[in-house]
């Protein structure tokens, strides 16, 4: 039941967007996402969508999983969509009734607005679907190494947001089993007004807890007798290295977001 | 009459109709009588663990039944509810599922869930305590400030206290020192004799298995492999280490005897070794 619940969103996979550069990978979603936000016009949202598009059929992961990521996003998009559909002024009435009207203006930009926040969630699930957490955090730390000059702790808040990543699945494990134990001791989740319920849940946040701080009480002492001791001077097992296609990747980028700010120069 | 349990081509799917679909169970069967012990054993896997958790209502199997004096206790709400209580199952380290703030309150969860009165409880959580050896100063104190053996005994007590005819316990005597295994292992004997109760432990350590159980299951890939009283079991010598498991020490060097040529029976307790080795003595004097 609970360990249905997929949070390692990584499809491991060989194709050329999985081997990008994870930082290549970060700074053409940064990039997209401009563009996006750029994009005014049919003409520049279509260049926007072909991009992704064709940045998916070369990721090979099927595109019904977007989808399905998609599916707890439903009420923003529908929320969205109707607002502006309502709440838009223009010229081209189509319905009219009591005081609402629905204008032509007002159907096209919903359909942009929803649009939009589609193609937004897509490529930042385009990321997270071909790159592993690891690699991610790797990025991350890469990316923001410049800011070390001004004394952020960079390699250390890379470091816990890998170990966060690393301690999910243990955690939801844990909780599975503390669930099963108080279960067999007749404990019930499942009825009961709110307060019961809210109740109920003494018995698995407590040893949950315990459990987690124990966990990390060993973690530490487990990194201490490797010697570990922050960020200075730690090599790394997998260098990351930009090789030729993550040039040509931020060349092709390039040119999809000087495309859509040429277009919105012209006003298309 | 039915019998006291009795699991009936239990299997049991992990994820079933997802690609991530596993079988941890299939198509188990077997019963139990009142009053017995059963020992489990099996490799890492092997599906011990799934078969402990049906027996309580806390999976619901794919297929097959399982049923308690005659009533499948998948019948209704109720019955399942009821089940956890006839049912006690303790898991491997036990003490993780402590959280109340005194000794006396986590031993009491159980009980007060199954709504009995408090002098009930009160009864109940001292019989208990007593039986795992707490003493009644230590009700008081916070479970966390206990040692490890310890927590280990107020996590059993509380299932105790439950009073369920069927025990079964998971490895209760994992990561024990062999003084607290031999404890632990006592203290479930005699619970077992004070209530009459059955009881069902899952083990690796097959001496204490051997020693104690009336009939030993061992489960193979999801599966019963074998199942019979210990004698029988060990005999599968060669099969037993096929499937990644140790078989006693007693036993291997009685059998290693065999081959040897002497006529022993496999034995596992040293009393039945002494016997043995005792009429074999005899049976060189009198030829």
């Amino acid at each position: 039941m609970l360990k249905d619940v997929t949070l390692g969103q990584f499809f491991p996979g060989k194709s050329l967007i999985h081997r990008l550069d994870p930082r290549t990978k970060l700074l053409i979603l940064i990039g997209y996402i401009v563009a996006l936000f750029l994009a005014v016009s049919w003409l520049s949202y279509g260049v926007v969508f072909v991009f992704l598009v064709s940045c998916i059929a070369i990721s090979r992961i099927p595109v019904k999983s977007f989808f399905r990521g998609m599916k707890p996003l439903i009420f923003i998009l529908v929320f969205t969509g109707i607002l502006n559909i309502f709440f838009t002024q223009g010229e081209t009435v189509l319905v009219q009734f009591w005081k609402i009207t629905v204008t032509l203006e007002g159907l096209i930009r919903a359909f942009f607005m929803v649009f939009r926040i589609m193609l937004l969630i897509t490529g930042t699930f385009l990321l997270t679907y071909t790159t592993s957490p690891i690699a991610l955090t790797d990025g991350l730390e890469s990316l923001l190494s410049p800011l070390k000059k001004i004394k952020l702790p960079v390699h250390e808040l890379s470091m816990m947001m890998c170990i966060a990543l690393r301690f999910i699945p243990t955690l939801i494990e844990e909780t599975d089993k503390i669930m099963s134990a108080q279960k067999a001791r007749g404990a019930d989740f499942e009825s009961g007004k709110l307060m019961q319920r809210v109740k109920a849940l003494v018995p698995i946040l407590v040893p949950l807890f315990i459990s987690a701080f124990r966990r990390a009480d060993e973690l530490a002492t487990a990194m201490e007798c490797r010697c570990y001791h922050g960020g200075d001077g730690r090599t790394k097992m997998k260098l990351l290295r930009m090789r030729s296609f993550d040039y040509y990747s931020f060349l092709v980028s390039a040119a999809m977001i000087a495309g859509v700010c040429v277009l919105r120069h012209f006003g298309l | 009459m039915a019998p006291f349990l009795e699991v009936k081509n239990l299997t049991h799917k992990y994820s079933a109709g997802t690609p991530f679909e596993h079988t941890a169970l299939c198509d188990v069967s077997f019963t139990l009588e009142r009053g017995e012990f059963i020992g489990v054993i099996g490799h890492t896997g092997s599906g011990k663990s799934t078969l402990m958790q049906h027996l309580n209502g806390l999976l619901k199997p794919t297929s097959g039944s399982i049923a308690l004096d005659g009533t499948d206790i998948w019948q209704d709400k109720k019955t399942t509810r009821q089940t956890r209580f006839r049912v006690g199952l303790v898991f491997q380290y036990p003490e993780y599922q402590l959280f109340e703030e005194t000794v006396y309150k986590d031993i009491a969860f159980g009980p007060k869930n199954m709504g009995l009165d408090a002098a009930e409880i009160d009864r109940r959580v001292k019989e208990s305590a007593a039986a795992v050896g707490l003493s009644q100063e230590l009700l008081t104190v916070s479970p966390f400030d206990l040692s490890g053996g310890q927590k280990r005994r107020v996590a059993i007590a509380g299932v105790l206290a439950m009073e369920p005819e069927l025990l079964i316990l998971d490895e209760p005597t994992a990561g024990l020192d062999p003084a607290g295994r031999e404890e632990i292992l006592s203290y479930i004997d005699s619970y077992r004799k004070a209530k009459q109760a059955t009881i069902m432990m899952v083990s690796h350590s097959m001496g204490d298995v051997a020693r104690m159980a009336d009939r030993l299951i061992v489960m193979n890939k999801g599966r019963i492999a074998l199942m019979g009283a210990p004698g029988e079991v060990f005999c599968h010598a060669r099969e037993l280490v096929d499937m990644g498991l140790d078989i006693p020490a007693l036993t291997r060097l009685f059998l290693q005897l065999k081959e040897l040529g002497l006529d022993v029976e496999p034995v596992y307790t040293q009393e039945q070794a002494v016997k043995a080795l005792l009429a074999l003595r005899g049976g060189n004097a009198n030829a």
